[in-house]
């Protein structure tokens, strides 16, 4: 049984091995590329589309309607990066179903990779939409003791972040092959099926969360741009 | 009895320890959340969107707790690091 796809090498060099993570990370990361790529070269706006567009335009629609409900501010800067994190971990938990693939987001560092990449724009998006010291400035709100709880805060929530993904996918995995041991039969197809549930579901909590910590570092932030216009 | 067995008694009666106490408390919090979440979708049905995507977003915080015990439960049975060291200690 294996606890972790880091750990299925399929080619070890001197400095660095090539493991399953990897490789199914770069596999679907190839698959959107050229998918999308695919699709965007001949786009149409008459009424006659092929499918591959209407999945790709009901996907960007419903991404702009869920961040524009979730900030409550305009969408389109916020779709490069969440919109790429929804659609990679949806294609990937969704792919766990198929034998013999492994779901990289069932490997901690590629959770790891994409909540730091969370924790990172938080800061971005701050800095960029009032300044780097209105941003510090919004870290000792509402008093200077309140310093380090904010940024063990930053820290921890990205550390949550990123072992939710992680535990709920390797679960899942986890469940089935223990399954598969004991009822070969049925059991192991309906917690696939909760397993397609599980995995949308978490893709889109990770999505929303993502949101929701990008727009509190930009509001929190913003009482302090409007305190000091006052003044 | 030697200190290997020890360990196993002990790892797995922790990972069982800590599944069922990880998963109970999270249970009971997520009952609350959805009750209230429930009743308040009863008395604003208007506001089912804002409601459901705020219940998601703190059942995701409550249930992370009850992840954490279930990867402490995990690598307690599958990749204990005191069994692996006494392991090699007593094969080598």
């Amino acid at each position: 049984m294996q606890f972790s796809p880091d750990h299925i090498i399929y080619y070890q060099g001197t400095f660095a091995s090539l493991n399953a993570t990897i490789m199914f990370t770069w596999g679907i990361i190839l698959f959107l590329a050229l998918f999308s790529w695919s699709v965007t070269r001949n786009l149409t706006s008459s009424t006659d589309f092929n499918f591959r567009q209407n999945i790709l335009e009901i996907l960007v629609d419903g991404l702009l309607n869920q961040i524009r409900e979730t900030t409550r501010q305009e969408p389109e800067r916020f779709l490069p990066l969440l919109g790429t994190l929804f659609i990679f971990i949806l294609v990937s938990n969704i792919l766990a179903v198929v034998p013999g693939f492994e779901p990289p987001t069932g490997s901690l560092s590629t959770t790891a990779a994409l909540a730091l990449c969370v924790f990172f724009a938080v800061p971005y998006y701050g800095i960029r939409a009032h300044g780097l010291k209105n941003y510090l400035v919004g870290y000792i709100r509402p008093n200077p003791f309140m310093l380090p709880f904010n940024v063990v805060g930053e820290l921890s929530r990205t550390f949550a972040l990123s072992v939710r993904l992680f535990g709920n996918i390797m679960s899942g995995s986890m469940m089935g092959s223990i399954l598969l041991i004991l009822a070969p039969l049925f059991f192991p197809i309906l917690m696939n099926l909760l397993g397609l549930l599980i995995g949308v579901v978490q893709a889109y909590i990770f999505v929303v969360l993502a949101a929701v910590f990008i727009a509190s570092g930009m509001e929190s932030h913003l009482e302090t741009t409007d305190l000091n216009n006052k003044e | 009895m030697d200190s290997l067995a020890l360990i196993a008694i002990g790892s797995v009666c922790a990972a069982g320890v800590c599944m069922g106490l990880g998963a109970i408390g999270p249970a009971i919090g997520e009952g609350m959340a959805l009750a209230r979440a429930l009743s308040s979708i009863a008395q604003q049905p208007d506001e089912t969107n804002t409601i459901v995507k705020f219940l998601f977003v703190g059942m995701a915080m409550i249930e992370s707790t009850a992840i954490y015990s279930f990867v402490l439960a995990m690598i307690l049975l599958f990749a204990n690091p005191f069994w692996n060291y006494f392991l090699e200690k007593a094969g080598g």
